[in-house]
């Protein structure tokens, strides 16, 4: 038995996993229409690489993977490509983005494919193989899996973490999955392993999924791999990379840092049995176990296929009367989805229907009572309630030296807030403000740079014309009042100088102030951007007043 | 769109509160056995003038009236000052020491989760400050008082009626355990003198003040068992108590009472669970709470002993909450992953 270690903080919310994880995964049908978003990923967005009225192939890339920070799109299933342009996506500002649709012709005809062989193949060649096949972390935070992939650069990875922890209440996607493809994903996750280098093989699955556990034992003595899968105390939010780090190494990750700074690699078990599904039979990412569940007549697991409307899963899975919205994501982590159209996407690991029953609007937001709830339950060890007030006053300069950037915006404190303050929105709200106004002061740096360089500018003209009207002076004191050759020389010399000030001046302009900034935080800007608006609404709602 | 978390485990700021009145009624019951009527009969009052100033405040700064008015907080202060007053305290002495609790400390500094001092200890200070003569005019315990008054005569008594006919002030009132040694080592007696010719002692405390006090400390323990509160403040509150009186009693033992003594006074008790652990003045760090507790029971034993006033608890408080900004900024815990220092 391995020696667990326990994180700072968590919670118990009810579990609400019997609902949907007693019935098999379902293959979802295939819908007329796939909205497929090219932005599924933190990075750079995919690039299209169709056209209108293109006949597409299930597995058929459609976007291409754009830079480093990216990584590819395919098409879910076989039909035209209807539009190429903005849609209906699920994100909590509502806000629509480029999207790729398909008119499918109900054959799902798959394009010729076929698996690599990784063991032979170069780790580079592999990992743009992994790239172009659409992979990105399912667990939630859908980053590129190449580039997690990518030991270079950072410190050797020891560990790989196999993550089965589904701490969110009513998700049971990985546990339908380990319990029904536990092979493919140690597979996966043997893939893995040999692009880390990583010596130990780690894997966490929380002690509600008796049934997962021994399923991946199982296997794993099947294939005789060397693995330890260990049953974690069921608490959220231990599924956290951080947090199944902490339990199962004992490791802390640096405050600020990620888990690959103490050596270990962290990926979700759909990721791994995608991987697996990618390099042994060369199939793209182009669907995903999604649970819906929640005020649904049959809350199920479902293989869906990326694009598919989550009005529709919905309706599949037995809509029913007084449905009050729906949440992408367990209802700890997750957000309204603003537009019951938007489409399942990479992350979406749950469609959880809400009713006024099950998920009653929070109540009244009362002041904080310093009561410290929040403190005791945080896996980061902040103080949220500190937080909250800075982020409220706007005093972002202390909320950053409390360590902001540390919440993992779990919800825990929201979770236990006795006062019942949305306190997640509030960090959030800072973070994007935060982002933006770095952003503000980059461009106010060049701002500032371009006046000095024109203050320069005036001063040099100056000098020049001095010496210019001191030569004239000079010559109508010797010559005659023509322009001496020289002079005509200066003037034109004048002239295409200042044309090349002229551009090189264009040149100051154009960079944009994000650039020099790592891809990822510059999508996060992006997003984060648009949720600003809202949040800021959130935020400037004062806790008393509302006259009665 | 709020997108914080969509479910809330069953809590309220009513149920915090309510649970801290709940953990206030063994003290209550013991207080009620040991003295008499008077300290029933000036809660229920307190409360009600809580729920009206409360109202009317907050009627005056245009806030929803039924949210804040039921979320318990009110009637939490109203309850930790008249068990701060004495049991027979008249009427208007609480209308004051409520209209300064809830009007100027609660209100004036915003309300709910603003207040930098314990309202109720705001309330007492302007009390003692102001009125010294009624609030040492504390109920003598029924075992030894020489008459028992009931309901109806402590109704009488509280609210202007006058005494029973034929019952003198010294057979209903006494000083406190407290008081009676402060007096006592005034008048340059000893204090083995002063436990002689009076009869206010019990065996660690004062007759039936003992029991009112072990009683604070059950629910103070159920308080802590609840979560409610932490045990920091508590423990370093009677710590810094006990070292203290320990410390002078080391000293010199004819002038100063045994640390036992300083601890089993019922405001001690009710200082150290449910007054100094007041979160919205009190310190939110561990180590800011031990050091919070351990200067409040500093400085309770210093104001007692050295001090012009009978108690030092209120005193000691409203000092440390003055002091909660400063101690949190420099006892911030590390963080997740934070290097030590
Ligand atoms: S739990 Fe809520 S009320 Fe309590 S300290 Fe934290 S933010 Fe304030
Ligand atoms: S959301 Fe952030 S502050 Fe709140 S408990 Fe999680 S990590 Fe801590």
């Amino acid at each position: 038995m391995r020696e667990l270690h326990r994180f700072p903080g968590g919670v118990h919310p009810s579990e609400h996993k019997a609902e949907s994880s007693s019935r098999p995964i379902h293959e979802a049908f295939i819908p007329r229409k796939l909205v497929v978003p090219v932005r599924q990923h933190i990075g750079q967005p995919a690039k299209p690489v169709v056209e209108l009225g293109d006949r597409v192939l299930k597995g058929q890339m459609i976007a291409e993977a754009d830079g480093y920070v990216s990584t590819a799109i395919h098409a879910p299933s076989s039909g035209i490509i209807s539009e190429i342009g903005l849609a209906k996506v699920p994100h909590p500002s509502g806000l629509p983005d480029l999207c790729i649709s398909i008119e499918t012709d109900g054959k799902d005809e798959w394009i010729a494919h076929e698996g690599v062989d990784w063991r032979i193949m170069e780790a580079a060649a592999l990992r743009g193989y992994v790239r172009d096949m659409g992979l990105a972390g399912l667990g939630g935070a859908v980053f590129p899996s190449s580039i997690k992939l990518d030991p270079a650069g950072g410190p050797a990875i020891h560990t790989l973490i196999l993550n089965g922890g589904e701490c969110e209440p009513w998700i049971t996607c990985d546990d339908r999955l380990m319990q029904e493809r536990a092979e493919e994903i140690l597979e996966g996750a043997r893939i893995m392993q040999h692009l880390l280098g990583a010596q130990t093989l780690l894997a966490g699955i929380e002690d509600n999924k008796q049934e997962a556990i021994a399923a991946m034992r199982t296997a794993a003595e099947k294939l005789g791999l060397d693995i330890d899968i260990t049953s974690m105390p069921t608490l959220y939010p231990g599924g956290g990379g951080k947090q199944i780090t902490k339990t199962l190494t004992g490791l802390d990750t640096p405050s600020g840092g990620r888990t690959t700074d103490v050596g270990v690699q962290v990926f979700n078990v759909g990721t791994a049995y995608a991987l697996a599904r990618a390099i042994l039979h060369g199939e793209p990412l182009i669907s995903r176990i999604v649970t819906v569940t929640g005020h649904v007549l049959r809350p199920q697991n479902f293989e869906v296929l990326i694009g598919t409307q989550m009005s529709e899963l919905v309706m599949h899975a037995g809509d029913r009367e007084a449905m009050t919205g729906i949440i992408m994501g367990g209802p700890m982590m997750g957000f309204d989805v603003p537009n019951l159209d938007a489409p399942v996407v990479k992350s979406t690991n749950c469609v959880l229907a809400k009713s006024e029953e099950t998920f009653p609007p929070r109540p009244r937001e009362m002041p904080c009572i310093r009561c410290t709830q929040c403190v005791s339950v945080c896996p980061a060890v902040l103080q949220p309630q500190e937080l909250y007030w800075f982020a409220r006053a706007r005093n972002f300069g202390k909320a950053q030296e409390y360590h902001l950037f540390d919440c993992i915006e779990c919800g825990c404190c929201s979770y236990v807030c006795p006062s019942h303050i949305p306190l997640v929105d509030y960090y959030r709200f800072a973070k994007s403000e935060i982002w933006a106004r770095e952003k503000e002061k980059r461009s106010s740096d060049i701002a500032r740079e371009r006046h000095e360089f024109h203050l320069f500018r005036i001063e040099r003209e100056k000098k020049e014309k001095a010496a210019r009207l001191a030569a004239k002076a000079q010559t109508k004191k010797t010559e005659a009042p023509t322009l001496a050759p020289e002079e005509q020389d200066a003037k034109k010399k004048l002239i295409a100088e200042a044309l090349a000030r002229a551009q090189a001046k264009k040149a100051s302009i154009t960079p944009k102030n994000t650039d020099g900034l790592p891809e990822e935080k510059k999508t996060e800007i992006a997003e984060i951007e648009a949720r600003r608006a809202k949040i800021r609404e959130v935020a400037k709602q004062p806790v008393e007043p509302e006259k009665h | 769109m709020a997108t914080s978390t969509h479910v809330l485990q069953k809590n309220s700021v009513s149920r915090v509160m309510l649970l801290v009145l709940a953990c206030l009624i063994p003290g209550i019951l013991t207080y009620a056995w040991q003295f008499g009527w008077g300290i029933v009969i000036n809660l229920v009052w307190a409360s009600i003038l809580a729920l009206s100033l409360e109202a009317l405040a907050l009627r005056l700064r245009n806030f929803p009236i039924k949210p804040f008015l039921s979320d318990g907080s009110a009637i939490v202060t109203a309850w930790l000052l008249a068990l701060s007053l004495p049991p027979l305290a008249p009427w208007w002495l609480t209308l004051v020491g409520m209209i300064f609790a809830i009007g100027v400390a609660k209100h004036l500094y915003g309300g709910l989760g603003q207040n930098i001092f314990n309202p109720a200890m705001v309330g007492f200070a302007v009390l003692i400050i102001s009125f010294p003569a009624q609030m040492t005019q504390w109920s003598a315990p029924l075992a030894i008082a020489g008459h028992h008054l009931g309901f109806v005569e402590s109704l009488a008594v509280i609210f202007g009626g006058g005494l029973p006919d034929g019952v003198a002030l010294d057979a209903i009132v006494s000083a406190t355990p407290l008081d009676t040694v402060r007096t006592g080592l005034m008048q340059q007696h000893t204090l083995g003198e002063i436990h002689s010719y009076s009869h206010i002692f019990g065996s660690l405390g004062g007759v039936g003040n003992e029991w009112v006090a072990a009683a604070y400390l059950a629910g103070g323990l159920t308080l802590w068992a609840l979560r409610i509160i932490s045990w920091h403040v508590p423990v370093a509150f009677l710590l810094g108590i006990w070292l203290t009186a320990g410390f002078l009693h080391w000293g010199d033992a004819g002038r100063y009472a045994a640390p036992w003594f300083q601890i089993a006074a019922p405001s001690a008790m009710l200082g150290a669970f449910f007054i100094a652990t007041d979160p919205v003045s009190g310190s939110t760090t561990p180590i800011g709470r031990l050091i919070f507790g351990l200067a409040a029971g500093f400085l309770t034993v210093i104001i007692r002993v050295f001090g012009g006033y009978p108690d030092g608890v209120a005193f000691s408080i409203l000092l440390m909450n003055l002091c909660v900004p400063l101690i949190d900024a420099y006892t911030q815990p590390r963080v997740f992953g934070e290097p030590r220092k």
